[in-house]
């Protein structure tokens, strides 16, 4: 613990210059990559909007369309941030040798580590335009704040994107990633409200649910995007931030273990 | 005349297992240094030591006179780095590859514009600068990983096996690049197991084995102190039994397979004493660098 604290954690100017460099091996290739961002999760959308909504009909008083769009919204942050963050970040770190060609400039493990998440969570708010662009056409977003559940896309990029750095950092192969879907992301997609009322499960699977980072995102992005009443919102994106931060102070902490040895 | 880089008494354990033994040395302003060893002498953990990516157990290890560790940024600014594996973006352009890094160093924009076309033509890249880096050949990709290193004009720069794996002519091109950088100024560090390298372009060197110093001094110094001045090559009928007539040569015999190295001061009379058997190969030569290591580090496998 003390060596957490030791480590320096604060971020210098120099996180820009690795976001741009993400960002330009991205434009290589964004054709490809927009493709995959918005293929799955518009399935999603039709699937279960269309094919689901006929037998479910309306959850509350909206069409199931509405219900599901903001869910698969916030799922989709997670796992676009989640696979960049593991995927992205692995190649980087270990195939590529990108951390280590950085750090022997004047950036240091912070800068690394908080551009590889502010990159990752882009690209969750990239794939969140793009559904949301499309969800639009498709009518699934009604209410005029919906555009505000962006912005709570890039904070849950972020969120999944700090988590999935410690679990890259502490893998020793591609394989492990799927303990870490498996047991933590997959649960979340499937118990976190992005399909149905988490008010359905158990109580206290239901508690759990809630406090978990998607469960706070779906919070957010479902009455931003329908116009139901919001609760309390400053709670949710608190406790989206602090997730962050102790994950991000976690990722910096492990990255550094592995590759200042 | 200051020392760029102080090492004293440095050790790194990994796991408890001492993979750098408490080595000593130093790097004067402006020289070309070399570190020589076998796989797994410690090279690459003492350059990672100096550049900073791996802490140093016990000693003291001063770079541009800063203690160094992890921690500490004052020195990247001023350092050049080329590891041992490489690590350019692949996905991106030559140019683009020293664009990033420029940026890295938070150098102006403008700066690196003006920077890009020399360091292209110092890497002898210049018309590949738009070529992505996965279609460079392995001595182009070498030579762009040496350019980057000098994007922030670095006082020192650190070279981890150069110019390993490359032809000759790629070769050669880099050595004659590393040349041209000493004579600006520039301090070089580099490890190496081509003894020519190291003779071509080290004005002082080290010899590491199993992370420990056996030697260090200028090329001439080593050869003198270690081997005699020229060797005689002996090579054919190589049974035992012939072995017998080699015994009174005036060198030391060292066999190696079916070699026997006569070590000598006195060529002219070992010459003559095998003149009569016509059946053997000789071949007369200086002794170099490599009979020094091979001598100092022995002649089996490392791993
Ligand atoms: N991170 C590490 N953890 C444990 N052992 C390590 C680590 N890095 C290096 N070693 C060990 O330290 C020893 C020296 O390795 P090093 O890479 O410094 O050798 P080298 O002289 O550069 O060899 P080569 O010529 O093959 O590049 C080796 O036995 C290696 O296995
Ligand atoms: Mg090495």
């Amino acid at each position: 613990m003390s060596q957490l604290i030791r480590c320096n954690i604060i971020p210098t100017l120099g996180v820009f210059q690795v976001w741009r460099r993400h960002f330009m091996v991205w434009r290589q290739t964004y054709a490809a990559s927009l493709a995959g961002n918005l293929g799955e999760p518009l399935l999603f959308l039709l699937g279960m909007g269309y094919g689901l909504g006929r037998f479910v009909g309306e959850i509350g008083d909206m069409p199931y369309m509405h219900y599901v769009a903001p869910g698969i919204l916030a799922a989709s942050a997670m796992n676009n941030a989640t696979f960049e963050a593991l995927y992205g970040g692995f190649t980087r770190m270990t195939r590529q040798n990108t951390f280590h060609a950085m750090l022997a400039t004047p950036l240091g493990v912070s800068d690394v580590v908080a551009g590889e998440i502010l990159w990752a969570a882009t690209k969750s708010l990239i794939a969140g335009i793009a559904i949301f662009l499309v969800g639009s056409l498709l009518g699934a977003f009604p209410a005029s704040t919906a555009l505000l559940a962006l912005p709570v896309v890039f904070l849950a990029g972020l969120v999944f994107a700090s988590m999935g750095i410690v679990v890259t950092a502490i893998s020793p192969s591609y394989e492990f990633f799927l303990y870490y879907t498996t047991l933590i992301t997959t649960p979340m997609f499937l118990f976190c409200g992005v399909f149905y009322p988490v008010s359905s499960l158990p109580d206290t699977v239901a508690t759990i649910a809630r406090w978990l980072p998607l469960g706070h995102v779906v919070s957010l992005t479902r009455p931003l995007a329908t116009g139901l009443p919001l609760g309390n919102p400053f709670l949710h994106i608190f406790a989206l931030i602090v997730f962050t931060l102790l994950a991000y102070s976690a990722a910096v902490f492990f990255v550094k273990r592995r590759i200042i040895t | 005349m200051s020392a760029i880089i102080q090492a004293k008494q440095i050790l790194k354990q990994y796991n408890g297992v001492t993979v750098v033994d408490r080595i000593s040395f130093d790097v004067q302003h402006g020289e070309c240094f070399g570190i020589l060893g076998p796989n797994g002498a410690g090279k690459t953990t003492t350059m990672r030591m100096i550049i900073g990516l791996a802490g140093v157990t016990e000693g003291q290890l001063h770079v541009f006179g800063y203690p160094m560790s992890p921690e500490q940024r004052l020195v990247p600014p001023r350092l050049g780095v080329v590891s041992q594996e490489d690590n350019l973006d692949i996905d991106l352009s030559v140019s683009e590859n020293l664009l990033v890094y420029g940026r890295y160093f938070g150098l102006s924009a403008r700066l690196i514009r003006e920077q890009i076309p020399k360091l292209l033509e110092f890497a002898q890249l210049s018309d590949r600068g738009a070529s992505p880096v996965r279609e460079l050949s392995g001595g182009m990709k070498r030579r762009l990983v040496i350019a980057r290193s000098l994007i922030n004009n670095p006082e020192l720069v650190t070279l981890d096996e150069p110019t390993t794996g490359l032809d000759p002519q790629a070769r050669h091109l880099i050595w004659q690049r590393l040349r041209a950088l000493k004579e600006k100024g520039t301090t070089l560090l580099l490890t190496t197991h081509y003894m020519e390298e190291a003779a071509q372009i080290c004005d002082r060197l080290l010899i590491l084995n199993h992370g420990q110093i056996l030697d260090q001094g200028t090329p001439a110094d080593l050869i003198k102190r270690h081997v005699e001045s020229e060797v005689v090559e002996i090579r054919g009928c190589m049974l035992d039994s012939d072995l017998d007539c080699f015994e009174n040569l005036p060198g030391r015999l060292e066999r190696v397979g079916d070699t026997l190295f006569c070590y000598t001061h006195n060529a002219d009379s070992v010459m003559a004493a095998l003149k009569d058997h016509s059946a053997l190969t000789l071949l007369l030569r200086p002794s170099n660098l490599e009979d020094v290591f091979l001598k100092l580090t022995g002649r089996e496998l490392r791993d």
